[in-house]
């Protein structure tokens, strides 16, 4: 792997890292298995094209699109507590509505951002070249992003939304509505997820609808090698090791990228294939090894 | 002050499986009251309970709080005014949180939750100081999860964040029974201990005829959604296992044969 493929590795595992972070919200601490995500990265990224072709300024492209991310998860919450609706269709539902929104945000299904002013350029101004702007402002972000969603966590509505995922029955004797809590962490979630769709499309010069394909996957993968890792004994350590283990992630996929065995080599589009396997091999390694055990 | 007034509450209302579990209760509770509830498997003591706090909607009747009418309050805003112990150890208190972070999840019960820390420093020597009337050594381990408490220290935890904000009324539902002996009474002392000294209006659901009897100023026997019997004062401190016995022979006959009643 070359230096500059190493450099873009860490830069994706960073920014796909704050989504991540928002998938670990959901599917670990509120144990809301949520696809909405595969909609709310192109949402982020449809509105931030949007906002800069209409020659806005791109820090607030950036919290448009954490804005529009955080009404789409709460479309998901408020119809798995509300209406009823079993959490992960509830979720696969907003994900297909979407679909259909971000080409309507878009006008068509993507829209080239190379002529537009970035969040970037200000680094980029300052002197910083320009392959190396984006990897420091994704490092100074994401550090941003940890910090914030690691005191969040411990706030009295932090502690809150831990207990909401964790024993519903004795935070609402304890007087929270669960609903509300819900629909605010997954709220939270999508804009986190929504912001990460808003800077790649910043960064790669396009934001496309179907860029959001096997989102939810990647996050997962994140997650499950952050934890088995760098472990997830406290939470300011799981939300840390969430971000290392997207890098991680990028990093084994440039590798995988790379390989070539005679006339056999692996594509882009086998990505998903191994991205499955690595989260399945992760998800099932503890009962197998409890398997071969007993034998 | 609790006024319960003409409770109803079915089951799979309208279908083929249709249960009354509270049928037509009323029941004034003075302030001050710790009232027992026995009765056998699906007499409705849970129900009841679950009716007060909320858990389950009922079909008619009013519930009332000193003079605040919460029968079409939910479950959340009923914590206001309601404390409760489960009887799965497990259900009480947040497994993944710290024993602090338990307390200061109970702390603010009822109240609004804002963004400021969940745990404030100037609370940790009230929650130690707290801990310490349990006599289980948790004041030291602030920072250990819950889930690393055994049963027992788990529901004397549960026990203490319920009542450390002084609620209107107290709901132990079947508290003990989930414990091994040793360990129930030990939660069983907390329980008269604390309810004594804040002086709490209780409703403790029990299976044990002995502990109806020893606690409380007032008994409770509820059968098929009914109350069947009532004692208070100086009738129910004359009571004896035998005598509630035969209120159950009286209503059951031989059906008690093999409840788990009479092993207690």
């Amino acid at each position: 792997m070359s230096w500059y493929a190493a450099l873009g590795a860490l830069e994706q595992g960073l920014v796909y890292g704050i989504m991540a972070i928002g998938v670990y919200l959901t599917f670990r601490i509120l144990d809301f298995p949520d696809l909405t995500v595969d909609g709310s990265l192109p949402l982020g990224a449809s509105i931030t094209a949007l906002a800069l072709t209409s020659g806005i300024n791109p820090f607030i492209a950036l919290l448009l699109a954490g804005f529009g991310g955080f009404l789409a998860g709460m479309v998901t919450a408020i119809l798995n507590t509300k209406l009823k609706v079993l959490h992960l269709l509830a979720s696969i539902l907003t994900m297909i509505a979407l679909y259909s929104i971000n080409i309507r945000i878009m006008d068509g299904p993507n829209i080239s951002l190379l002529a537009t002013d970035t969040v970037f350029d200000p680094l980029i101004n300052f002197g910083v070249p320009g392959y190396l702007a984006s990897t420091m402002f994704f490092v100074a972000f994401a550090a941003l992003i940890v910090v914030g969603v690691i005191w969040f966590l411990y706030t009295e509505i932090g502690l809150s939304l831990l207990a909401t995922g964790d024993n519903p029955q004795m935070i609402t004797a304890q007087g929270v509505n669960t609903h509300t809590i819900i629909i605010l962490g997954v709220g939270l979630s999508n804009a986190l997820v929504a912001l990460a769709g808003s800077l790649i499309a910043q960064n790669q010069g396009a934001a496309d609808v179907n860029m959001g394909v096997g989102t939810i996957i990647a996050g997962l993968a994140s997650v499950i090698v952050g934890e088995t890792v760098f472990g997830d004994k406290t939470i300011p350590r799981a939300i840390i090791a969430v971000l290392v283990g997207s890098v991680i992630y990028r990093m084994a996929i440039a590798l995988a990228l790379g390989l070539e065995m005679g006339r056999f080599s692996v594509n882009p589009s086998d990505l998903n294939l191994i991205t499955a396997l690595l989260v399945i091999i992760a998800l099932t390694a503890p009962t197998i090894k409890k398997k071969l055990k007993k034998v | 002050m609790i006024t319960l007034s003409s409770l109803i509450k079915y089951f799979h209302q309208g279908s083929a499986n249709e249960i009354l579990a509270i049928d037509d209760v009323t029941l004034k509770v003075e302030e001050g009251d710790f009232i027992t509830i026995i009765g056998s498997n699906g007499a409705g003591k849970s129900s009841l309970l679950n009716c007060i706090a909320g858990t389950y909607p009922i079909e008619s009747g009013k519930i009332e709080i000193g003079d605040q009418d919460i029968t079409q309050w939910p479950e959340f805003k009923r914590a206001k005014l309601i404390a409760r112990v489960f009887q799965d150890p497990l259900l009480g208190t947040c497994a993944h949180a710290s024993i602090e972070q338990n307390l200061a999840l109970a702390y603010k019960r009822g109240k609004k939750r804002g963004m400021g820390f969940g745990v404030k420093s100037r609370d940790r020597s009230f929650f130690k100081q707290e801990l310490q009337q349990l006599g289980l050594g948790l004041e030291n381990r602030l920072l250990d999860t819950a889930g690393l408490l055994s049963g027992g220290q788990r529901q004397a935890l549960t026990m203490l964040m319920a009542t450390l904000v002084k609620p209107e009324v107290l709901l132990l539902d079947e508290h003990l029974a989930a414990l091994d002996p040793k360990t129930a009474q030990q939660v069983l002392d907390l329980t008269q201990e604390i309810v004594t000294q804040k002086k709490l209006t209780t409703l403790m659901v029990t299976h044990q005829m002995k502990h109806a009897i020893q606690l409380g100023n007032r008994l409770i026997m509820l059968h098929q959604g009914k109350i069947i019997f009532d004692a208070r004062g100086e009738e129910k401190s004359k009571l004896t296992v035998n005598d509630l016995l035969s209120k159950f022979y009286a209503v059951q006959g031989e059906e008690l044969a093999d409840d788990k009643m009479l092993l207690a």
